[in-house]
């Protein structure tokens, strides 16, 4: 049953929106602290999760650190695959140019694939 | 089988410290091992020293220095989330100059990297979300 130690699929799901409370920037914190693992690492944004890649957020007006400039980190990291649930976009009315990174978009099937293809899932 | 348990919710608040609690010991029943225990967010909370439950209470600090004992299991609370939650050993209460330091016996204080390290090294990692 024990899985190599070397090279895990790890998958981080961000379902939170930005600023509500902690979690959407915590889960950064843990996506850049895999980074220096030499670990296998994709994030995944669905559900209210999609709301932190909008561009022009202006976190400063309510003293929070950008949850944009985060994001924005991640590809410093070398971490490109970034996937979003293209309905919970849709569903919100979120087109891809007001997104602030370059992201992968599936279909609920992926999803499902990109879950079920994980060797840790952590959900945030 | 070798779990590590992630724990995000609040004691006292939310039911999540107590679930993993319960999910701690049934899997060391079943003979199964617990690598860590990563307490983060208001999870942090459970390491609190100061926490004093009524007396017809449990007491979650209490509770999971025991089991760590008995069992030899990795007690970490995210040092980012503690400080900022006011969780501080005593080179943490030094380094910030704090008038007193907290932290139940049997937590440590650690970075990230130590939950990178548990999800990497054990068979199941299991998230108590809020």
């Amino acid at each position: 049953m024990a899985k190599s130690t070397s090279n895990k699929r790890i998958l981080i799901v961000c379902r939170q929106a930005p600023y509500g409370n902690a979690l959407a920037r915590e889960a950064i914190d843990v996506a850049l602290a895999t980074a220096v693992f030499d670990q296998n690492l994709a994030l995944l944004f669905i559900g209210d999760g999609v709301w932190q890649l909008l561009k022009n957020q202006q976190s400063e007006s309510i003293a929070a650190k950008s949850q944009q400039k985060m994001l924005a980190a991640l590809v410093l990291y070398d971490i490109e695959d970034i996937y979003v649930d293209s309905e919970a976009l849709n569903s919100r009315n979120i087109t891809e140019d007001e997104l602030s990174i370059t992201t992968k978009n599936l279909s609920s099937n992926r999803i499902v694939e990109l879950l079920d293809n994980a060797d840790i899932i952590l959900n945030f | 089988m070798k779990f590590s348990l992630l724990i995000l919710g609040a004691p006292y608040s939310s039911q999540s410290s107590d679930t993993a609690l319960r999910f701690a010991k049934a899997s060391l029943a079943c003979g199964h091992q617990v690598l860590r225990i990563f307490f983060y967010n208001d999870a942090v909370n459970n390491g609190n020293a100061l926490i004093t439950p009524a007396q017809d209470e449990q007491s979650l600090p209490k509770k999971w220095q025991q089991l760590a004992k008995e069992h030899k299991i990795d007690l970490v609370v995210c040092i980012s989330s503690a400080l900022k939650r006011g969780v501080l050993d005593a080179t943490e209460a030094n380094r910030y100059e704090k008038s007193a330091d907290n932290i139940q016996p049997g937590f440590t204080i650690g970075g990230l990297g130590q939950l990178v390290d548990a999800a990497i090294n054990s068979d199941r990692l299991i998230t108590f979300g809020r």
